[in-house]
């Protein structure tokens, strides 16, 4: 076992500008949070309000905010990356830190960005849009969120102590096998996926429940909004993908820490069974999170086109299907395997069947617009780039496809343009837009349209000049994970293009940043609560909504409820008598959550480093904050009716 | 006020003296056991993975021992007739509980455990053993499967005993109340859980194993 660990210039990473930048950097932001929460006194605030909350709408802005932090670290990533491929034979990275960065920064953006930025948008609109007042689970939610928290912050320690990862963001064996990566990066990679996949598995298994028993009276399951199909497709995948995910982790973490054989060259291990398995969760990934932005996209082109979704049951039945067939399509990350002819054509063809469920989704979303009182706000801006982009990353997949042409394609840069295209195309456009579109719901003001026109404008154009010149550069021949290649490869031009448009990428980012900073001063406050014209119930509620949500259960009487119940007013149908209000029942904050994933990071530490009396300390105080949970029959209490009309008023509702 | 009873998932129309009665206003208990189905249904597709593991190794022996060397007929019988009694009981005392009858709950709960503790004192000694012997995890893909199979199974029954250990302390304390019920009925399920999985380890490990 290797135990030269304890040397310090092993433990911290020394000996590299960058390094010593981000240790500096991560000192002075620390000083300076800590130094700010004391002036204003505000460390109380920060525990009673957020860090023990167990309320979904805090905790989708939580996942929000550290979303976009990580979209920001795996944006600099990518753009250290392309400033290293700008011209060829750069001497600005050296080979072991591009394959550090390459590593990371497909991990982060797959795991740390895209996870909790759909998570994000569960946990905001789901229980508002289904009339809902938390979800099934709330200190469950809350043990999701710091699991994954502590996971991403034990990924991202090992840029600073012991070192990156560097075998990619698949980590594929044996490669990642300890014979030939001995440091400590891949337990690093191993143990933050562990801990924060238990937290996904748990979320997934708290949506599915909220949206099968937490409707509103009326709301059947044909009349939900598109997006809680979405998130119960997602979910379905979460729970039969994700252990998949934990069994290759783990067996290859045994190969590492107890010397097993399951994936090594010798003693028998068989490294293709780790890639099975890897894309037996890898491939309904890539569907967990773009349906969601799928339902994002369906929500924003009804509202902004002023119609009923066109199609809605071919949109459920396709949602359902790609669900289904994203199991059936794993193989297809590795034709290359050389598993014969049957084995491959049927891969192939299940590929190339989950394309026709995609593109029934495209169809319905023009024929929504089509005859529509389109407005185009931001985010319709959104999901308007996101149709085009969308249909040409679907179709290069078919390309891909077709196994014998994926002998020539597979790990080039046209596998590398492919699949930024649907997942930036697709995710990223389709997280945005549902940041713009419940943004004033989230916070009670809108985000001011000017930046985020230019954010959008440079983002989109940006992610062509960056994206279709990598297309071109893989059928030259360009493969991945290079991190330089000499000249006169006819590959200079071109990857100068896409450097830069990598470049207008930034910048965009740049101005929704600024944009949001902007907003938060300056903002349109949102008074009505429907800021959109909305046609969903979280639409019906004040912004932000009050922490029980509704103060009546709504009753539902048709798809687009709000809507509905907004026609009927104006036709003067009076709304149904009105209930008493009654108290509400709600659960109780807790620290625990937090304690627990917390204790979960140190006994990841531990285990990382080998130090296994902390990893014992870790695992005893999980164990006991698992028994004072179970001991624990003060978790919840009631709202007083008196309380809610006091709320109810303030928002000059009754 | 209408209700509409849409599908077969819709809210559960609980009412309290004729009045709906508002999940929200009230926690369920069904909302409890109806996730944690959901969640042993994602527990069977860790197991599979690890059952597909082992299929796809078990013949990779190296130059370690076969399964037919290292299985101990008596020692794995052993096993299976402990977990598969302590399910019984287990049964056994969540009919004590619909009847009402504490004292049998309590009883029934304590065998069940007394039952899963020798189940994993059998199987710590069978892995020491073996390891005694030299043929450890590191031996080859085969035993690497093994242990790692067996062992995932044998930590959850070992979680599963501290867990009953607790929901049994608070039964004492309690007696039946709603929620101690829906606590035994959701532990039982997991025990039961767990005894599905072990049949099959039993035959796609061990049977196989000294028949192969
Ligand atoms: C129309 C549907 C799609 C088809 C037919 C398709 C097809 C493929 C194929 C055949 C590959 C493997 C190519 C190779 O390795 O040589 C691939 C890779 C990939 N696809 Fe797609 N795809 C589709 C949609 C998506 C979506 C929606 C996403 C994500 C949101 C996605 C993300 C990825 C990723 C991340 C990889 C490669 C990862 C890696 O090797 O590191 N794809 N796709
Ligand atoms: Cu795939």
């Amino acid at each position: 076992m290797p135990d030269d660990t304890l040397n310090v210039s092993h433990f911290l990473v020394t000996g590299d500008p960058l390094i010593y930048g981000a240790d500096v950097s991560i000192v002075v932001v620390s000083i300076a949070i800590v130094a700010v929460l004391t002036y204003y006194r505000k460390w109380g605030w920060l525990w009673r309000e957020w860090l023990t909350t167990v309320d979904h709408k805090k905790i989708g802005i939580m996942y929000m905010i550290a979303a976009l932090l990580m979209l920001f670290r795996g944006g600099v990533d990518a753009l250290l990356m392309r400033t290293q491929l700008a011209f060829p034979n750069m001497r600005f990275l050296k080979a072991e830190h591009y394959n550090q960065i390459f590593t990371t920064h497909g991990t982060i953006m797959i795991l740390f960005m895209a996870m909790p930025f759909i998570f994000a948008m569960m946990n905001i609109a789901i229980p508002l849009m289904i009339g809902a007042r938390d979800v099934a689970f709330p200190y469950l939610n809350a043990i999701s969120f710091w699991m994954f928290f502590f996971g991403a912050m034990l990924f991202n320690l090992s840029f600073v102590i012991g070192g990156s990862p560097d075998a990619g963001w698949t980590s594929y064996p044996p490669l990642a096998e300890s014979e030939f990566n001995l440091g400590p990066g891949e337990n690093y990679y191993l143990l933050a996926l562990q801990i924060s996949g238990i937290g996904s598995i748990a979320t997934g298994i708290n949506f599915f429940v909220t949206i099968l028993k937490m409707r509103a009276p009326g709301m059947t399951l044909m009349r939900m909004p598109l997006f809680c199909w979405a998130v119960l497709a997602t979910s379905v995948l979460i729970i039969f993908a994700f252990p998949v995910l934990t069994v290759a982790l783990a067996l290859l973490l045994i190969d590492r820490i107890a010397g097993a054989h399951f994936f090594t060259m010798l003693g028998g291990g068989n490294p293709m069974m780790y890639i099975n398995m890897f894309w037996i969760w890898g491939h309904p990934e890539v569907y967990i999170v773009v349906l969601p932005a799928f339902g994002i996209f369906s929500e924003v082109v009804a509202t902004f086109s002023g119609k009923r979704i066109f199609g809605y049951a071919s949109m459920v039945a396709s949602l359902m299907a790609i669900a289904v067939i994203s199991y059936f399509t794993w193989l297809h990350h590795f034709f290359t395997m050389g598993a014969g002819p049957g084995v491959n054509s049927f891969f192939a063809l299940s590929t190339m069947i989950i394309a026709i469920p995609t593109g029934v989704k495209i169809f319905n979303w023009l024929a929504t617009m089509y005859n529509g009182r389109v407005r185009v706000t931001v985010p319709m801006k959104w999901a308007l780039g996101f149709i085009p982009n969308f249909a040409v990353g679907g179709a290069t997949g078919v390309m891909l496809s077709v196994a014998p042409a994926d002998y020539q394609y597979h790990n080039s840069y046209f596998l590398i343009a492919h699949f930024h295209q649907t997942l930036i195309g697709g995710v990223v456009f389709g997280m945005l837009a549902g940041m713009y579109y419940w943004w004033p719901k989230m916070f009670g003001f809108l985000l001011e349209e000017r930046y985020a026109n230019w954010g959008f404008w440079w983002f989109n154009i940006g992610f062509y000049v960056c994206f279709i010149p990598q297309y071109l550069l893989g059928f030259m021949g360009m493969t991945r994970r290079i991190y330089t290649y000499p000249t006169g490869m006819g590959w200079s031009t071109l990857n100068l293009i896409s450097t830069i448009g990598a470049f207008m990428m930034g910048l965009g980012f740049l101005f929704i940043a600024a944009g949001i900073v902007y907003s938060i001063f300056y903002g349109e406050r949102d008074t009505t609560g429907d800021p959109w014209n909305g046609r969903t119930l979280e639409w019906s509620l004040p912004s932000p909504a009050p922490h029980y949500n509704f103060a009546r259960i709504p009753v539902v009487t048709s798809r687009d409820a709000w809507w509905t119940m907004k026609e009927e007013r104006k036709q003067g149908v009076l709304p149904p008598g009105r209930d008493e209000l009654r108290p509400i029942h709600m659960p109780k904050n807790s620290g625990r959550p937090f304690i627990l994933s917390l204790s979960f990071f140190v006994a990841g530490f531990g285990l990382v480093f080998h130090w296994y009396i902390l990893t014992v300390i870790g695992f005893a105080a999980v164990a006991a904050c698992l028994l004072l949970r179970s001991f624990d029959y003060d978790t919840d209490s009631y709202i007083p009716v008196d309380e809610i009309k006091k709320t109810e008023a303030s928002y000059g509702r009754s | 006020m209408s209700v509409m009873q849409g599908s077969l998932f819709n809210h559960p129309p609980s009412r309290v003296g004729g009045e709906r009665v508002e999940h929200a206003d009230h926690p369920d208990p069904n909302l409890w056991i109806f996730g944690f189905w959901i969640f042993l249904a994602s527990d069977l597709v860790l197991f599979a993975s690890l059952f597909a593991t082992y299929a796809v190794l078990h013949t990779h022996i190296a130059n370690g021992p076969s399964a037919r060397q290292i299985f101990d007929v008596t020692g794995f019988t052993a096993e299976t007739l402990f977990l598969l009694t302590s399910s019984f009981t287990c049964g056994l005392a969540t009919w004590s509980m619909r009847r009402g009858q504490q004292g049998w709950l309590k009883a029934w709960l304590v065998v069940t455990l007394i039952f899963g503790l020798l189940f994993i004192g059998f199987e710590v000694d069978e892995f020491a053993t073996n390891s005694m012997k030299g043929y450890g995890m590191s031996t080859s893909a085969f035993l690497s499967a093994f242990y790692t199979l067996v062992g995932t199974h044998g930590c959850h029954v070992s979680l599963g005993i501290c867990w009953m250990v607790a929901i049994l302390i608070q039964v004492f304390r309690l007696g039946i109340t709603e929620v101690t019920a829906r606590k035994v009925f959701v532990v039982s399920l997991y025990w039961h859980f767990l005894d599905v999985v072990w049949v099959f380890i039993f035959t796609v490990v061990y049977l196989t194993g000294v028949m192969g």
